[in-house]
């Protein structure tokens, strides 16, 4: 063999001979082949695959929308009516992409509530988890950007809400949304940014994703026990296991979102974004999306305009030291009987949330969004802090195999892909 | 123009949403809560429901319906002649009816604009040339695009039924209404700018030769708008059926391999 060329493994003279000079088949064999994978996932852990395939159906469905998408005040709203009207299956690609962002919304909060079920933020795991809160972040932005592309009411005076929050900054604050907007007010340079900006922020969530998986394949996964794997009893290769796994799991994800698209496309938006934008009529009540509606509460609970902003914002930050807040050594909260509890409390609070954010910022509703913030601070700085010192967690099983395997001692050579008898 | 009440949709929405994601661990309290909602009358339709399809009959008296009456006034700039054809008519039908509108064309080679009749590719007239004449001809209200207006409303085509039906003149006892509304039980704030559009028996001739009561022309009119608002609906639904038909049968499948490839290692772990 000739010197400088990688060793390949391949037998195929095509693959072989790329494989020599640019060993991706071998990566791919390596990442996603015989990857060694905790073997006892259950299906919370399709979820990080879902939400690969969703961002890669919004760049599809994205990329042929721009196509026939005009970002200028005057024409933005007709010309996304045409694509429903005009273009070859215009209303499918635009329905899939739209319902597309609430399917991602659904995807990545069930995986982040799986990082917090099974303590997989924590080490060493800190940056793939914190990683995956960027991602959060950017899709949060992308999210808001695309919405206003539409350029109906909802659009219009979210896009007016949201950037205002900015102006709450002290000193900077005014100059900030100046340049959000593009001059005085929501208009013209806004959308065209906007639109800019959302083609552009994909494809840097795209990036981050490359890293948060490239951190995952150097720590490997977590599973429910929260265990380290300590052999290959442990663990089965990625493929053909989890790629079958996977796929059971992206079927049934395919056949949710088929219905919301086929069946109900615009359940989860608002009627008024069908109203093209009017900067002189303000609707009734301004509502985000859903998935913004617990931040919306977060920030509309507290009095002062800043300090709301910054709870807001806050929410999100508190992510990313949560590997440093929670000092328990024990991950999964199958063993942690009371940091359990509160953290099902979590998640009903979170619910409470985005419900009070959909309400009227008046009477009751206020004083229940003010509860459930103080709860969603609460649980991060206060009871897991706290329980990491008085909890005594259940004992630890010996190792993933004993703890998973029927009989209860490895099965002999389990780890490689070869058929046997069931015991 | 006219305020729009849609928070209760929402509320709706975020609430059976979050009912769903949490397992039903919380319920929907707030679908209810506040702010003095009307009920709005279910109309049945026949595009109702999971599988309703478009009557096309019923849409033609609904075209009618618009012709005669709605488009005095109101525009559907997002809809072509050709369109037309999705609700039953034939080319030439479609033809005849874009001829009998004069359509603006131009500049021609003298730089002149001028007068044609219409075509099938010519987008719906509109009755004003721009919204300050629309307004100054309605005692300053701008009548909405009727386009896309079943998927502007909460309550989408029983909410239009509703409307065109729930005027109440004299109005209640105590309510005074303003010089040049009238008083409509549907429409938020009862105030309303448009006069009662379609209000006796008998006001257009169906050519169809079907009773025109009120009932039937808004009923047939308002199912004509949610045709206009939503025409992939049918094409969507068809779809959508075969789409998950085909996806439970992969899903099937799937499961029954990945059950086999599972039992090389003793089956799903227990968990």
């Amino acid at each position: 063999m000739a010197s400088g060329l990688h060793e390949s493994s391949f037998t195929n003279p095509v693959v072989r001979w790329i494989d020599q000079r640019m060993p991706v088949f071998t990566m791919m064999q390596k990442e996603y082949g015989t990857f060694p994978t905790p073997r006892n996932f259950n299906y919370f852990w399709n979820f990080g695959a879902l939400a690969m395939i969703n961002l890669m159906i919004m760049i599809a469905t994205g990329i042929f929308l721009a196509m026939n998408y005009t970002a200028h005040t005057s024409l933005a709203f007709e010309s996304v009516e045409r694509i429903m009207r005009d273009v070859n299956y215009g209303w499918l690609i635009r329905y899939v992409h739209m319902n597309g962002a609430s399917m991602f919304f659904i995807v990545v909060i069930v995986h982040i509530w799986r990082n917090l079920y099974y303590g997989s933020y924590k080490a060493p795991r800190e940056l793939l988890w914190m990683l995956g809160v960027t991602i959060f972040l950017l899709m949060m932005a992308t999210a808001f950007m695309g919405y206003v592309l539409p350029w109906g009411q909802m659009s219009f005076w979210g896009a007016t809400v949201i950037t205002n929050l900015f102006s709450a900054i002290p000193l900077v604050g005014d100059a900030i949304v100046t340049l959000l907007w593009g001059g005085f007010s929501v208009d013209n340079p806004t959308l065209n940014r906007f639109f800019s900006l959302h083609y552009l922020l994909p494809f840097v969530i795209a990036g981050v994703v490359f890293l948060h998986i490239a951190a995952l394949h150097i720590t490997g996964s977590n599973n429910p026990l929260g265990i380290e794997p300590k052999g290959p009893q442990d663990t089965l290769p990625f493929h053909p296991y989890y790629t079958i796994k996977d796929s059971v799991g992206i079927i049934v994800y395919l056949i949710v979102f088929a219905f919301l698209v086929f069946f109900s496309p615009n359940y989860l938006g608002h009627p008024d974004n069908y109203i093209p934008a009017n900067p002189l009529v303000t609707p009734a009540h301004i509502v985000p999306e859903w998935y913004f509606l617990p931040f919306y509460a977060i920030l509309r609970a507290v009095p002062n305009k800043l300090g709301g902003v910054l709870m807001m914002f806050g929410a999100i930050a508190i992510l990313f030291v949560l590997p440093w807040l929670d000092r328990s050594p024990v991950r999964s909260m199958r063993f942690r009987p009371i940091a359990k509890w509160f953290l099902m409390l979590w998640g009903v609070n979170f619910f409470v949330l985005m419900w009070a954010g959909g309400m009227p910022a008046e009477g009751v509703y206020v004083l229940i969004a003010r509860l459930s913030t103080a709860y969603y601070f609460a649980y991060f700085l206060v009871i897991l802090p706290l329980l990491a010192k008085i909890e005594r967690p259940l004992p630890l099983p010996e190792s993933i195999a004993k703890a998973v395997l029927r009989g209860g001692g490895p099965l002999p050579g389990a780890a490689v892909a070869k058929p046997m008898e069931k015991a | 123009m006219m305020p729009v009440r849609k928070l209760p949709a929402l509320k709706l929405k975020a609430a059976a949403l979050a009912a769903a994601l949490s397992l039903g661990l919380m319920a929907a309290p707030g679908a209810q809560a506040a702010e003095g909602n009307i009920e709005i009358p279910d109309t049945r339709y026949s595009f109702d429901g999971l599988f309703g399809t478009f009557d096309r009959g019923e849409l033609q008296r609904g075209f009618q319906v618009y012709k005669e009456v709605c488009a005095a006034c109101h525009s559907m700039r997002l809809l072509s002649y050709r369109n037309l054809r999705d609700i039953g008519l034939s080319a030439e039908q479609v033809a005849a009816v874009a001829a009998s509108y004069q359509i603006q064309d131009g500049p021609n080679d003298d730089g002149e604009m001028f007068e044609r009749p219409g075509r099938a590719s010519d987008r719906f007239r509109r009755p004003f040339p721009n919204d300050a004449a629309a307004r100054a001809a309605n005692n300053g209200a701008l009548p909405p695009d009727l386009s896309v207006i079943v998927k502007a409303r909460v309550g989408g085509a029983d909410y239009i039924h509703a409307l065109l039906t729930g005027y109440e003149d004299p109005p209640p006892a105590g309510v005074t209404v303003m010089e040049g509304m009238y008083y409509n039980k549907y429409f938020p704030g009862h105030q309303i700018g448009m006069a009662p559009p379609i209000n006796s028996d008998g006001q257009i001739q169906y050519a169809d030769g079907t009773r025109a009561t009120v009932d039937q022309m808004t009923r047939d009119v308002s199912a004509f708008l949610a045709w206009a608002a939503e025409p992939e609906l049918e094409t969507r639904r068809a779809m959508g059926v075969r789409i998950i038909l085909f996806l439970i049968i992969l899903g099937g499948l799937t499961y029954a391999v990945k059950r086999k490839i599972w039992a090389r290692v003793g089956g799903d772990p227990v968990t």
